[in-house]
């Protein structure tokens, strides 16, 4: 799985590729996580990009829930954004859509994270 | 070898209410808007027409499985309260005059498991047999407790029937009534076991108030062996994903999603959905065998198709 990171004024946006499964999931957490120390209330929100992501296992889910975790104890916001059809049955099967909150575009995500200051 | 469900509920039985056989009824009638009946049973196959959770119901007993083999003697896993509707079955089969030899499978002491022991009828005829095998130390004390003052008027040292504890190591394969069987060690609240259960080709786990940790891959491993090539796994799917890594972790039940991965893994020919959550109507436990079905199909990626059903009272499944 490989992961872009880029840094906007409104968002962090981390794009990941391809399956979060036992091969990739570990390595993505680590990832996130990282970004994640140095992310506080005052930071853009961190949007994971799920255009690219073609499948989730249930350790890819854990993953996102520690990170929802992570950002909510400091302040710091995070969502999904642009699931694939199928990743979204897979989130809406497992309730994921009540762990971490997914938005259809970058630009709704933005919206309404910066709405709710 | 068969597989009959007693009692396939969660934690506490169940019984459906007034507003969910109303439900039932006017879905019915709905279904039926315009048509003429000539004869009961045109009205019969009608109702046979209609979905599950309209003319069926997935019953309200808690956890009681029986396997049918090639021996006399009955296997059965856990006395939850789905052994009461068992012991019945077997008295009207067999009577009072032919005594009987019942195995208990134990997979843990909580109430939910044990509570249908006091109510199980033939341990109160003289000449019946009942082993009862687990792998809690305690087993004797917990079956004993449930039936002394004040949890119950009938003490056990008065039931007609003789009882043996039979204590079994986990890991280790015995022979008892005609399979062979093993236990695993679950994570559970006091420890709860599986077993897996051989006989003649066919394979059967029995693996219910189990948790799952996704961060524990190791173990997922351990399972996936105990699982492995299984013809049925019979799995505690109470919880969605989502509650059982969030407010239910540690609560010592899984899900669905768990469920599907790891029989996927293990090659499983069969997932049966068990333990059901008790808030959950027949409606409700239909829509999460279609979701896991759905689930298990969009993440099939070229393996043999898993099979999956949910469990309910009553339901036979030959293998
Ligand atoms: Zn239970
Ligand atoms: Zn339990």
């Amino acid at each position: 799985m490989q992961l872009t990171v880029s840094q906007h004024a409104s968002a962090t946006i981390v794009a990941p590729v391809g399956r979060i499964d036992h091969a990739s999931a570990d390595a993505f957490l680590a990832q996130v996580q990282t970004l994640l120390a140095t992310h506080g209330p005052d930071s853009p929100p961190l949007l994971l990009d799920f255009s690219a992501v073609d499948y989730i296992a249930s350790v890819g889910l854990r993953a996102l829930m520690v990170s929802s975790r992570q950002a909510k104890s400091s302040g710091g916001k995070i969502a999904i954004v642009a699931l694939q059809p199928l990743v979204q049955e897979v989130f809406n099967i497992a309730r994921f859509n009540l762990v971490i909150a997914c938005f259809d575009t970058l630009e709704s995500a933005t919206k309404e994270l910066s709405a709710c200051e | 070898m068969r597989v009959k469900f007693w009692g396939t509920r969660g934690s506490l039985p169940v019984a459906a209410t007034a507003g969910e056989v109303k439900k039932k009824i006017i879905a019915a009638l709905e279904a039926a808007n315009g048509r003429q009946f000539t004869s009961n049973s045109e009205i019969a196959t009608f109702a046979d027409s209609l979905p599950f959770a309209v003319v069926g119901s997935f019953g309200g007993n808690s956890s009681c499985v029986e396997l049918i083999g090639a021996s006399e003697e009955h296997v059965i896993c856990d006395i939850g309260s789905g052994a009461r509707p068992l012991g019945h079955a077997k008295l009207a089969a067999y009577g009072p005059g032919k005594p009987q030899t019942y195995h208990f499978f134990v997979s843990h002491l909580h109430w939910d498991h044990l509570m249908g022991l006091p109510f199980f009828v033939p341990i109160y005829i003289p000449g019946n047999r009942i082993v009862m095998h687990g792998c809690h130390p305690d087993l004797e004390a917990a079956v004993r407790l449930q039936m002394s003052a004040p949890c119950f008027p009938v003490d056990f040292s008065q039931i007609g029937a003789t009882v043996e504890f039979d204590i079994l190591e986990p890991g280790r394969d015995y022979e008892i009534a005609g399979f062979k069987v093993r236990a695993k060690l679950q994570l559970h609240s006091g420890d709860s076991y599986g077993y897996r259960f051989e006989q003649a080709e066919k394979s059967v786990v029995y693996s219910t108030d189990s948790e799952h940790k996704l961060e524990n891959r190791a173990e997922q491993h351990t399972f996936i062996d105990f699982f492995r090539k299984a013809d049925l796994v019979i799995f505690d799917t109470m919880y969605s994903l989502a509650d059982a890594i969030t407010v239910k972790a540690d609560w010592g039940h899984s899900s669905n999603i768990i469920a599907v991965e790891l029989c996927q893994d293990a090659e499983v020919v069969r997932l049966a959905m068990f333990h059901h959550e008790p808030i959950h109507d027949d409606a409700k436990l239909c829509s999460l065998l279609d979701e896991t079905r759905r689930f298990e199909e969009i993440t099939r990626d070229g393996r043999a198709p898993l099979e999956i059903l949910s469990a309910y009272d009553g339901l036979t499944v030959e293998l």
